[in-house]
């Protein structure tokens, strides 16, 4: 079942709370039919850009548009957007199926039909067996995925999800995340995800906007934000990097690109100051000249081949076209 | 994707037995029966004296016998002959059964509005406080007064009437303001509409705002809020309000007394008369009838909705 997708468009979008800024001016393409997180820490507007385009906030400045036309105005039903909310907000007093069915109950659809469309939903979540429940007899996966369901049976053209993993366990983290891959696949729409967390943006999206202070720090492909991020902010944000200060400016090195060995000359010195143990990799932490921490992830095989310990004079390396210049 | 997603975090079920081992341990595993009715004991004895006994008393008078001028230990059933075969029994049950719904739905429809307001369009908190506690000010005063305070207001002379003349609504004063029904309901209404009032706006207070925003998505009006999501589940605070106003008014006596002019009656006059009369045995009778007739109307209520989840 798939939709003629329309493109998703912020232009200068603004939201203000009195004096207090919490978007300013944004202005975003989302491409049609693609999986975008928008990623930065709390307040940094990432929400409230969300629910803008929902429309369960107004924009103060600015215009989404939405196949060309400007929805910054028109009822959350009438946006072709439909919201997850982070709690799931699923009526407590209503079946599963009905909750579902809640927008055709509401379009006036006789109960028949409805309940035969909520049905199909349900089936798309795997949770048809489960319809006659209620919500709190749910699991939180499950109640999650009615959540989805019943945003899902308005056709939305734009699939908008707040925080929708950060309310359940890791190992049921994982799995939704491959649920919510293979449903936006399945679907062909654009899903909008809001997360904190860099290893679900990574591993869900195909385009990640950062967000910092109200603004848009950088966005791309997953892959281009993760080698190639643009300022200080994202390169921390997103993990795995190092910043360093040199003389020519300030670099991003991935971690896993630097290597330890003894103090020769051409390596930088350094002494250890931590060691963590991650399984597949060690992080080696060491602090070099100007106190700048480094964080080296070393493959596990060859830390043990030559293991360190906090207080050891080691040096780094690394390839030099690993190194990225960083703006600002 | 499986149905059940059991992953149970391992660590803490051991947790909870090792405290629940230290628990019994401390308490000794076979007394722990009896040290929690220990512990209850107090508020037992309490329940005991002040509510079962009383009552007991009251079943056990209504069976006595009395005359004129005395009252006489002994089982008989002559005082439920006497009001169960009497019409003005029922011509009064039905009386206190019209005070009650009509105040029932009166307050209902107030009270709801108010919690409403307070509770969805009042953003700040402190105002939220702030109007409730506007609400309760009329109880600062004895009920009897906020009662009595209405008929220089309703009488023949009164407020109401010289305004509504001065304004040329009416000619002549209106005579059914005081002293009537009318006046027995508004009263009711006005003592009685906090107690609907304060469990409504607390189910209220819990309704998850996101909810209504869920709905909104889903393209509902406002009244289709209302009516799909807010009074579904503001019913538990409906319910105990219902139970609170129902009771009240079932109960009264002075009120109607009051307002009516004594010209209405309602149970609770049957029984103050009775005692006036010294006819003790009758009015228990009435009484344990009251009781009944109360407990069923709440039996019934308590079967469409459960209201354990507001406990």
């Amino acid at each position: 079942m798939s939709h003629a997708t329309k493109n998703l468009e912020l232009v200068s979008v603004t939201k203000r709370y009195g004096d207090a800024v919490a978007v300013d001016e944004i202005s975003h393409r989302f491409s049609p039919g693609s999986y975008a997180c928008l990623l930065g820490p709390s307040g940094c507007g990432k929400s409230s850009t969300l629910r803008m385009i929902a429309g369960h906030e107004s924009t103060t400045e600015g215009a989404i548009l939405l196949g060309g036309q400007d929805i910054s105005h028109l009822p959350p039903a009438k946006r072709g957007t439909a919201m997850m909310f982070q709690n799931y907000a699923l009526f407590p007093h209503l079946s599963v199926i009905e909750n579902v069915a809640f927008s055709l109950k509401i379009a006036g659809v006789g109960r028949r039909e409805r309940h035969a469309k909520a049905t199909e939903m349900l089936d798309l979540v795997d949770l048809a067996k489960l319809s006659g429940r209620l919500p709190d007899q749910l699991s939180g996966g499950q109640q999650q995925r009615v959540a989805l369901a019943r945003a899902l049976i308005t056709r939305p053209q734009v699939l908008l999800l707040d925080e929708p993993l950060s309310a359940l366990d890791p190992f049921l983290r994982v799995r939704m995340r491959g649920e919510l891959r293979r449903l936006q696949r399945e679907l062909g729409i654009t899903f909008v995800h809001v997360t904190h967390g860099q290893d679900e943006a990574l591993s869900l999206a195909d385009e990640i906007v950062v967000m910092n202070a109200a603004r848009i720090e950088q966005a791309g492909p997953a892959r281009e934000v993760f080698n190639a991020p643009k300022t200080d902010f994202v390169a921390r944000f997103i993990g795995n990097h190092n910043v360093v200060a040199l003389p020519q400016g300030a670099f991003a090195i991935r971690s896993d690109a630097v290597e330890l060995t003894e103090q020769v000359s051409g390596a930088i010195e350094a002494v250890v100051t931590q060691i963590e143990y991650q399984g597949t990799h060690v992080a080696v932490t060491s602090r070099m000249s100007g106190d700048q921490n480094v964080i080296a992830l070393i493959p596990d095989h060859l830390f043990f081949e030559h293991p360190t310990n906090p207080g050891d004079h080691v040096g780094l390396t690394w390839d030099e076209t690993k190194m990225h210049k960083l703006n600002g | 994707m499986t149905v059940s997603s059991k992953t149970g975090v391992p660590g803490i079920s051991p947790g909870i037995k090792d405290v629940s081992r230290a628990r019994a341990k401390l308490s000794g595993t076979t007394s722990t029966g009896f040290k929690s009715l220990l512990m209850a004991s107090p508020l037992i004895a309490v329940l005991l004296f002040f509510l079962v006994l009383p009552i007991g008393m009251i079943v056990v008078v209504s069976f006595w016998q009395a005359t004129e001028f005395s009252i006489i230990p002994a089982f008989v059933l002559e005082n439920y002959e006497f009001l169960l075969g009497s019409d003005v029994t029922y011509r009064v049950f039905l009386n206190t059964l019209k005070y009650a719904v009509i105040t029932w739905v009166c307050t209902l429809l107030i009270g709801f509005a108010v919690a409403y307001f307070l509770a969805f369009h009042v953003r700040s908190l402190t105002w939220q406080i702030t109007l409730f506690l506007l609400c309760t000010i009329p109880f600062w005063t004895s009920n009897i007064i906020r009662m009595i305070s209405w008929i220089p207001f309703l009488g023949r002379n009164g407020i109401a009437n010289s305004t509504l003349i001065s304004l040329g609504v009416i000619e002549e004063p209106v005579e059914w303001l005081l002293f009537s029904d009318f006046a027995v309901i508004l009263a009711f209404v006005h003592l009685y509409t906090l107690f609907m009032i304060v469990p409504i706006f607390n189910t209220m207070m819990r309704i998850d705002h996101s909810l209504i925003e869920a709905a909104r998505d889903a393209g509902a009006s406002g009244a289709q809020i209302l009516w799909n999501v807010i009074i579904p589940l503001s019913k538990p605070g409906i319910m105990i309000g219902t139970i609170f106003v129902l009771t009240l008014v079932m109960g009264d006596f002075i009120t109607v007394r009051f307002m009516s002019g004594s010209q209405s009656a309602n149970v609770g006059r049957l029984i103050s008369n009775d005692v006036a009369l010294l006819q003790y045995p009758s009015a228990a009778a009435t009484a344990v009838v009251l009781l009944l007739t109360v407990l069923i109307v709440i039996g019934i209520l308590l079967r469409f909705v459960d209201i354990r989840k507001e406990l």
